[in-house]
């Protein structure tokens, strides 16, 4: 018998949410699935492509669906990546989808010089990343992607935090005429976004302004900030929340006007604190001489501590009472 | 072309190879001089693709898995008319497009290759595309022994049958030598023909410096199969003193043994052409 899973939410970060009036969606990988599989009905060209990933990817029905727009590799990452690449260079929309922690670290030279490199317009979806395997271990984790893609030439990298992003990002990705590597977790997410709200590729989303703190945050961890802005309003505290969806190219601007603007600056992400977005968030603002208070929220570097996701989420701080702190703690 | 004619083309095309290794001051001599009938049948003879044809939906697909020989590759593809013979004299230049490995920047290459163990996969996606489209199209690779020990190669064999893609030939160049020596002492891979054919495709081995028997080997179809060709080569081909020497894998010969290896060429370029 598997252990319950335990709530990414404490009662009071429920009733939070419940004040915002916000909604329980479905998780981001689903939101994918069901766009990419609306696309594909409308476009024989776009092709997915799964590493016995399907389940996992939420393909099973684009599977059934259409059947000759799936390709099958089996469990060789390698093999998926090089094949996506082939595909993309001749003509086709190729979506390679694949658990985000073999997807970039086995195959990463295939990522680097296949698609990268060879500059074809595939998309990379890495699925149930970041901790979203939980306590099946560090194995199943992917806590380093976002450092080791930020660090090749030519690959945009998207982060999406609820359905509405998810989709948005599907629908650029779909016309992308250059690499695009998607980050998506498994767990359901709250809708943060109005059906109206602006979505471009490079461009940070606010959520809520304010002066006193700028959560600058993205993927799964973004609606934490949300709530901890929320609890923090209630003391008097504003803040700002940023969902940085697009890690590359990075919205340098939205950074900067956060960093002068506000006393202090805490980054928010489901990945190690070594080159994720925090790292990218600090050498933005210290390269423009914004120095502020800065805290950089992620996992530390060692072992993760074995549990849940949301058992992980809380250990550090990922919450909307340890990101409250977080802030409180920096405008001492 | 005859077959005769190719074999006093080698000769023009091994020369100009090692011209612009000496030029460069780097470059791939044994596996370059290894692979180059094989490149030069398949640009002269077997691949449905041209310089005027490079960008056509339909056009024959060809990925240098074993990228360092790319000097072969640019000696060929300057002949055949891709870009001017004269762009050789800037391989591994300053800013030069030209470098160690092949890029898409160049007219006529495909994929950015010279990781080994990523060609094959790359070709599989490029024939289920033409597979896809009821494209006629084939797709083409160049391996080398010593690239065989990745194992995406044996990822790429998997699927290759799996889907049944008798658009895709892989030819190895079956030199038997690496940069560290002989294959079977490095890491042994026979016998490949049945290791190949275990996977589920079709096996032919051939001379790979002989244009009938690749040629035969190249073009005739292999239904419901991949083809893997095992080009039996000599590393170092068509220079006597390179010849099945592993130091010669990326050894850039000095101005006294490049006179010696273009005599040499002179030589068996003016016998062929007596004999016509």
């Amino acid at each position: 018998m598997s252990a319950p899973a335990p709530s990414m939410f404490t009662p009071a970060a429920k009733a939070t949410a419940e004040k915002l009036g916000l909604k329980m969606g479905r998780a981001n990988l689903e939101e994918f699935a069901a766009t990419l599989e609306e696309l594909a009905k409308a476009n024989p060209n776009i092709i997915a492509v799964t590493s016995d990933s399907r389940g996992s990817g939420k393909l099973a029905p684009f599977g059934k669906a259409l059947p000759k727009q799936i390709v099958e590799v089996g469990i060789a990452e390698q093999n998926l990546v090089g094949i996506t690449a082939g595909l993309a260079a001749c003509g086709k929309k190729a979506f390679g989808v694949s658990p985000s922690c073999f997807l970039t670290a086995r195959s990463l030279e295939q990522i680097k010089n296949d698609v990268c490199y060879s500059d074809v317009p595939a998309v990379l979806v890495g699925i149930s990343s970041g901790t979203s395997y939980g306590a099946l271990g560090t194995t199943h984790h992917s806590l380093h992607d976002l450092a080791v893609l930020r660090a090749i030439n030519n690959l945009s990298i998207i982060v999406p935090a609820d359905n509405f992003e998810s989709r948005q990002t599907i629908l650029a990705a779909a016309k992308a005429t250059k690499p695009v590597f998607v980050r998506f977790g498994k767990a359901s997410m709250y809708n943060l976004h109005k059906p109206e709200t602006k979505f471009e590729v490079g461009k940070a989303i606010t959520l809520r302004e304010g002066n006193d703190v700028a959560f600058i945050a993205n993927g799964e961890t973004v609606v934490h900030a949300v709530l901890a802005a929320t609890h923090l309003a209630e003391r008097g505290i504003q803040s700002r929340v940023l969902s940085i969806h697009t890690v590359k190219p990075l919205d340098t601007e939205a950074i900067l006007k956060a960093g002068r603007e506000c006393k202090a600056v805490v980054t928010v992400e489901e990945h190690m604190v070594n080159g994720g977005l925090g790292e990218a968030v600090a050498s933005t603002l210290l390269q423009a001489g914004a120095c502020k208070p800065f805290r950089i929220v992620g996992i530390p570097d060692e072992e993760t501590v074995p549990g849940a996701q949301a058992d992980i989420f809380r250990h550090y701080g990922i919450s909307m009472e340890g990101l409250s702190e977080t802030a409180l703690k920096l405008l001492k | 072309m005859t077959n005769h004619d190719l074999q006093i083309k080698a000769c023009a095309l091994r020369r100009a190879m090692l011209r612009l290794i000496v030029n460069a001051g780097a470059g791939h001599t044994g596996g370059g001089l290894s692979c180059l009938d094989i490149l030069n049948v398949l640009y002269n003879r077997v691949l449905n693709v041209s310089p005027q044809t490079a960008a056509s939906p339909t056009r024959d697909r060809y990925v240098q898995s074993k990228g360092h020989c790319v000097e072969a590759l640019y000696a060929v593809l300057a002949d055949r008319g891709f870009f001017p013979a004269s762009d050789l004299d800037t391989v591994c230049h300053y800013q030069s497009h030209y470098v160690g490995h092949p890029t898409r920047h160049i007219p006529g290459v495909e994929m950015n290759t010279g990781a080994l163990g990523h060609g094959l996969p790359i070709c599989i996606g490029m024939a289920l595309a033409g597979k896809m489209d009821s494209a006629n199209y084939r797709v083409f690779t160049l391996l080398g022994d010593g690239e065989l020990a990745e194992g995406s190669n044996w990822e790429a064999g998997l699927a290759a049958a799996h889907y049944k893609l008798d658009n895709l030939v892989a030819i190895l160049d079956h030199n038997t030598l690496q940069i560290t020596g002989h294959t079977r002492d490095v890491m042994s891979n026979e016998p490949l023909d049945e290791k190949w054919r275990a996977f589920g495709w079709e096996v032919r081995s051939v001379n790979g410096h002989d244009y009938a028997a690749l040629t035969k080997a190249l073009t005739e179809p292999s239904p419901g199969k991949p083809l893997f060709v095992i080009a039996n080569t000599v590393k170092g081909k068509g220079v006597s003193f390179m010849e099945n020497v592993a130091k010669w894998h990326h050894g850039v010969p000095s101005e006294a043994e490049l006179k010696q290896a273009l005599a040499e060429l002179d030589a068996a370029e003016a016998k062929l052409k007596e004999a016509q």
